[in-house]
């Protein structure tokens, strides 16, 4: 297969940009849910 | 038209449209929706890939070359898909000044950019070898370019201004007037002579592709489609959050 490193690089870009977009989501509710939580437990709005 | 009809109509469309307005009714409904679209995405794209790496047969012209499809082709539906949903979330903004709509499109506009860079990157990486070049300036390429540069245009333009409902404004006519490049970009190939390859799968037609080839590439564009949507859930539920969290401490700071 000549063609590898073309199909390994074009994957690989894929993964970066897959598991950055689903990390950078993932904890940004994360910790958007927990601030909230905490926000709520000191003014009492729930 | 009768007056006392349209005024009694007018709230009724108002109801149906604002009902998922209200953020706590949307957190909870975007909460249960999240894991049907997490886990069918994950599954689904898993698929695709194995099928389309390990299992279907290298094209007779382009050999594994072919192997890249499976998620430049994902990825260029999604471009457009994003920014069609970009548009309508300006739209809904803009005329019926729908709460959550900015915040969508806010959200959808990194990802949108994020897919269509991994469409041109991946494109680039099946141009070299299967034409002899990184890039060329066909009406294809070219316009995917513009649409990559209305997604950065329009991320920059919302976080531009000191008040955000102005920049929202502003990033929703963008939207609306980029919407243009998408009909520009389905049909290039077909008005245009260009280097890149006119559509192998259509509404109307049966599609040009063989079925070895098309059933991983239908997995992996479901998966990748129920992801970019999963992913812009989480960050939709993550903003509309922040923004409550914003709203909490300022009417705490007004009474104190």
């Amino acid at each position: 297969m000549t063609h590898l490193p073309y199909i390994l690089a074009a994957y690989a870009l894929f993964a970066v940009v897959v598991v950055g977009l689903a990390v950078g989501a993932g904890v940004r509710l994360r910790q958007a849910t927990a601030r909230l939580r905490a926000v709520d437990k000191r003014t009492g709005s729930r | 038209m009768d007056a006392s009809t349209s005024i009694a109509a007018r709230p009724t469309r108002g109801r149906l449209l604002h009902r998922f307005a209200n953020p706590g009714r949307f957190l909870r409904l975007a909460a249960r929706v999240q894991p049907f679209l997490t886990w069918p995405a994950l599954l689904c794209t898993a698929v695709g890939l194995y099928g389309g790496l390990f299992l279907s047969p290298a094209d007779y012209q382009q050999g594994d070359m072919v192997r890249i499809m499976y998620i430049h082709v994902p990825a260029a539906w999604l471009a457009s898909q994003g920014y069609a949903a970009l548009a309508l979330a300006s739209l809904l903004s803009l005329v019926w000044r729908h709460p959550l709509a900015d915040l969508a499109a806010v959200e959808i506009g990194p990802v949108g950019a994020a897919v269509t860079a991994l469409c041109l990157a991946t494109g680039s990486l099946w141009g070299k070898p299967t034409w002899g070049t990184w890039w060329v300036w066909d009406a294809r390429l070219t316009s995917v370019l513009v649409l990559f540069f209305l997604y950065i245009g329009h991320m920059m333009l919302v976080r531009a201004f000191d008040e955000p409902e102005r920049g929202y404004r502003a990033g929703a006519i963008l939207a609306l007037i980029g919407a243009v490049d998408l009909p520009i970009i389905k049909y290039s190939v077909a008005w245009w002579n260009t280097l890149h390859q006119p559509a192998s799968i259509t509404l109307t037609g049966a599609p040009t592709i063989a079925g070895s080839l098309l059933w991983p590439l239908a997995f992996s564009t479901l998966g990748l489609t129920l992801g970019f949507w999963a992913v812009v859930t989480a960050r939709l539920r993550a903003a509309v959050m922040e923004r409550r969290v914003r709203g909490l401490l300022s009417a705490q700071a007004a009474a104190a």
